[in-house]
C-alpha cells in the first residue's frame, strides 16, 4: 500500500481525529505523520484551531441584558394576565 | 391593557429601548447608566444577582440538568419569574454566541437574541420535548437571526472558496513532481512558538469569530456547536438533521477554514 500524500493527510485530518476513517486508512495515515515533521505541524495548527475555537465559550453573562430580557418576560405576563 | 394582542417583536418597548441603548453604547463606546432603571422602573422586579463571577464557570453553574429544564419551562409559562430567570441565565450566553457568529454587528446579535426570547415565550405552550430545550431555543433563533438577516443585507459575508481546505495549492509539490508529488513543498510552522495568550489574546479570538462568521451556513452551524459549544458530533447530527459522514465534511471545511484565517491573523500580526 503506498504512501498517503501530504495533501491527502490534510484531507484526511478531520476524519483522523473523529475516528471516521476504516483502520487500513487510519494506518496509512498514523504511518505517514510519523515520518512527516511537516504534517504533524499541521496537525498541531488544527488542534490548536479547535482548542481555541472552543475559548470563544468564555463570554461573560451580562447582567444588564439580563436584565432586558426578563423585562420582555413581564410584558408578556402582562398580557397573558391582561 | 385588557384584550391587547400580543406585541409584534418589532414594536416592544424594552426591546426598542435595548435597540436605543445599544446604539449609544456603539457610538460612544459607552453604556448610559441609565438603562437599568428606564428599563425597569419597578426596582423590586429586577432579579437580584450578586456581582459575582461571570464566564464559564458562571455558565456550568447554571447548566441545568434536562427533567429540571421542562419543569423549569412549566413554571416559567405559569408566570414565575423565578424559573424564568434561570432560564435566561442558563441559555442566554450560548444564544448570543450563536447570534454574534450569525451576524458582525454585536447590537444587532443582541436584538436577535431578545427577539428569539420573545419567540421562546410566545412559544411556550407549542414546546413538545421532543428535542432538547437549547436545542429547540437555537432553532428559533435561527429563525429569527435568518428574518433580520434578510432585511438587513449584507450583516454575512460569503466566501468565495467552499471546498479548498485551507492550504494553497502552491504549498505541494504539483503532481508532476518526479518524487515529491502531493507533498508539502514549504516547511509548516507547528506554531508551539505561540503563546497561549496570544492565541486567546481579544484580537486573536476576534479573528477566529470572523473567520467562522464568514463561513457558509452548513458549516457555521457545525463548528459552532461542535467547536465553541462543545457539543458531541451525535448531538450536532441530531439537532441539524445530519449524517455522521456529512456533519464531518462540514466540519473539516470550517475548521480547515478557520485555521487558515488564524494562520493569516498569526503571521500577519508577526511581521
Amino acid at each position: 500500500m503506498s504512501l498517503l500524500t501530504c495533501k491527502e493527510i490534510v484531507r484526511l485530518v478531520t476524519d483522523y481525529v473523529e475516528g471516521g476513517l476504516d483502520s487500513a486508512t487510519r494506518a496509512r495515515f498514523e504511518d505517514h505523520v510519523v515520518i512527516c515533521p511537516p504534517c504533524r505541524a499541521h496537525f498541531a495548527q488544527m488542534r490548536r484551531t479547535i482548542a481555541t475555537a472552543g475559548r470563544l465559550r468564555e463570554v461573560d453573562v451580562d447582567p444588564e441584558f439580563e436584565t432586558a430580557i426578563v423585562a420582555l418576560f413581564h410584558d408578556w405576563r402582562d398580557e397573558q394576565a391582561g | 391593557m385588557a384584550g391587547r394582542r400580543v406585541p409584534d417583536p418589532g414594536t416592544g418597548s424594552s426591546r426598542l429601548l435595548w435597540r436605543r441603548t445599544a446604539r449609544i453604547e456603539r457610538m460612544t463606546g459607552e453604556r448610559p447608566a441609565v438603562m437599568v432603571t428606564t428599563m425597569t422602573p419597578e426596582g423590586a422586579r429586577r432579579p437580584e444577582r450578586p456581582p459575582g463571577p461571570t464566564g464559564s464557570a458562571a455558565a456550568t453553574r447554571h447548566r441545568l440538568p434536562q427533567w429540571d429544564e421542562r419543569s423549569m419551562l412549566a413554571a416559567a409559562r405559569a408566570g414565575d419569574e423565578q424559573a424564568f430567570t434561570t432560564l435566561v441565565r442558563a441559555h442566554t450566553p450560548a444564544l448570543r454566541r450563536a447570534a454574534r457568529l450569525r451576524v458582525r454587528d454585536d447590537a444587532l446579535a443582541d436584538e436577535i437574541v431578545q427577539e428569539t426570547w420573545l419567540a421562546v415565550l410566545k412559544g411556550l405552550s407549542r414546546f413538545e420535548g421532543r428535542s432538547s430545550v437549547r436545542t429547540w431555543m437555537l432553532t428559533i433563533l435561527a429563525h429569527c437571526a435568518d428574518r433580520r438577516i434578510a432585511a438587513e443585507r449584507g450583516s454575512i459575508p460569503f466566501t468565495a472558496l467552499d471546498d479548498d481546505e485551507g492550504v494553497d495549492e502552491s504549498r505541494f509539490h504539483g503532481p508532476d513532481h518526479p518524487r515529491w508529488a502531493g507533498m508539502w513543498s514549504t516547511t509548516v510552522d507547528s506554531w508551539s512558538d505561540v503563546p497561549e495568550s496570544r492565541l486567546t489574546s481579544r484580537e486573536t479570538l476576534s479573528a477566529i469569530r470572523e473567520a467562522i462568521s464568514a463561513l457558509p451556513p452548513g458549516q457555521r452551524e457545525v463548528i459552532a456547536l461542535r467547536d465553541v459549544e462543545g457539543w458531541s458530533s451525535a448531538e450536532v447530527c441530531a439537532a441539524l438533521g445530519l449524517s455522521e459522514g456529512n456533519q464531518r465534511v462540514l466540519l473539516h471545511r470550517a475548521r480547515s477554514k478557520v485555521r487558515a484565517a488564524l494562520e493569516r491573523h498569526l503571521e500577519g500580526a508577526q511581521s
